[in-house]
């Protein structure tokens, strides 16, 4: 039952993602052009707001009411450190150059051509790659 | 800013869109308890954590498999990616080491986090947008 919820979000994610622009990195790249070059493209500014308002509704709604089909909410992660920006700096960088983020990369997975497969193989790499590499760091 | 780009129908499918994607953030939270960041479930699943795997792995065929089938129905619409097979495999490791280091992306810290007015996702949202912004900016 789980499963099938799951796999209900993700493809209810998948289908609002391809909805609202984000599989299109022209777009992507024109909300992040707010400093140039170029003209500025607010449209994503409004997938955000529309996707706070209803999870706006559901973590209030977590505060009275237990979940479905499970016995608790999830933990809550606190404190700013430094691989919390050092990590969205390297995010964002790459979002920028590309104008991809992980759901819109799966989102267009199996129709959006090679290079929407490379970029996703590469970003795969890096996710296996950074328990190993903070390990040798560390 | 040299100008803006004001699309009325681009705004409204955006809204729609965005509508959705917070709708299935809903659904995954309430009733599954799980939060619906793209970059942790995936990272979850290619780690091979064993707890949750299914959900994670039903969740993930959705996010694939819906969108196919939708572009499948139709005209496939534009990505207008980057052809520039080094900026691709450079983007896709600064994409996924530093969603892994910062433990989440624009669904996880920017969906849920800052729905949740989590001081954490907001200096991440806020972080990675202008990071974002300024690689833009340097490059083009």
């Amino acid at each position: 039952m789980r499963a099938l919820v799951a796999a209900l979000a993700g493809g209810l994610f998948g289908a609002g993602l391809l909805v609202s622009g984000m599989t299109d990195t022209e777009k992507v790249r024109g909300f992040l052009t707010l400093l140039g070059p170029g003209p500025w493209d607010p449209t994503l500014a409004f997938v955000m707001a529309g996707a706070i308002l209803p999870m706006l509704f559901a973590w209030r709604r977590t505060m009275a009411a237990t979940p479905v089909l499970a016995k608790s909410w999830p933990d809550r992660v606190r404190g700013i450190d430094g691989p919390l920006i050092g990590g969205a700096v390297m995010f964002g960088m790459g979002w920028g150059l590309v104008g991809l983020c992980p759901g819109p990369a799966l989102a267009a997975l199996a129709w959006g051509g090679p290079e929407v497969v490379v970029f996703t193989l590469s970003m795969t790499t890096g996710m296996l790659a950074l328990p190993r590499l903070r390990q040798r760091l560390a | 800013m040299d100008a803006m780009i004001w699309d009325a129908g681009a705004i409204a499918a955006a809204a729609l869109g965005g509508l959705m994607i917070g709708g299935a953030a809903a659904l995954l939270l309430l009733v599954n308890a799980r939060i619906m960041g793209a970059s942790g479930i995936l990272s979850a699943v290619i780690e091979g954590q064993r707890d949750g795997l299914v959900e994670r792995v039903a969740f993930l065929g959705g996010l694939i498999g819906v969108p196919a089938i939708v572009v499948a129905l139709g005209d496939p619409p534009a990505t207008n990616i980057t052809t520039n097979w080094s900026v691709l495999v450079a983007a896709g490791l600064l994409v996924g080491l530093g969603t892994r280091l910062g433990s989440g992306c624009t669904s996880g810290h920017g969906v849920c986090g800052l729905s949740r007015l989590s001081p954490r996702s907001l200096v991440a949202t806020g972080t990675f947008i202008t990071a974002g912004v300024l690689t833009v900016r340097a490059l083009g």
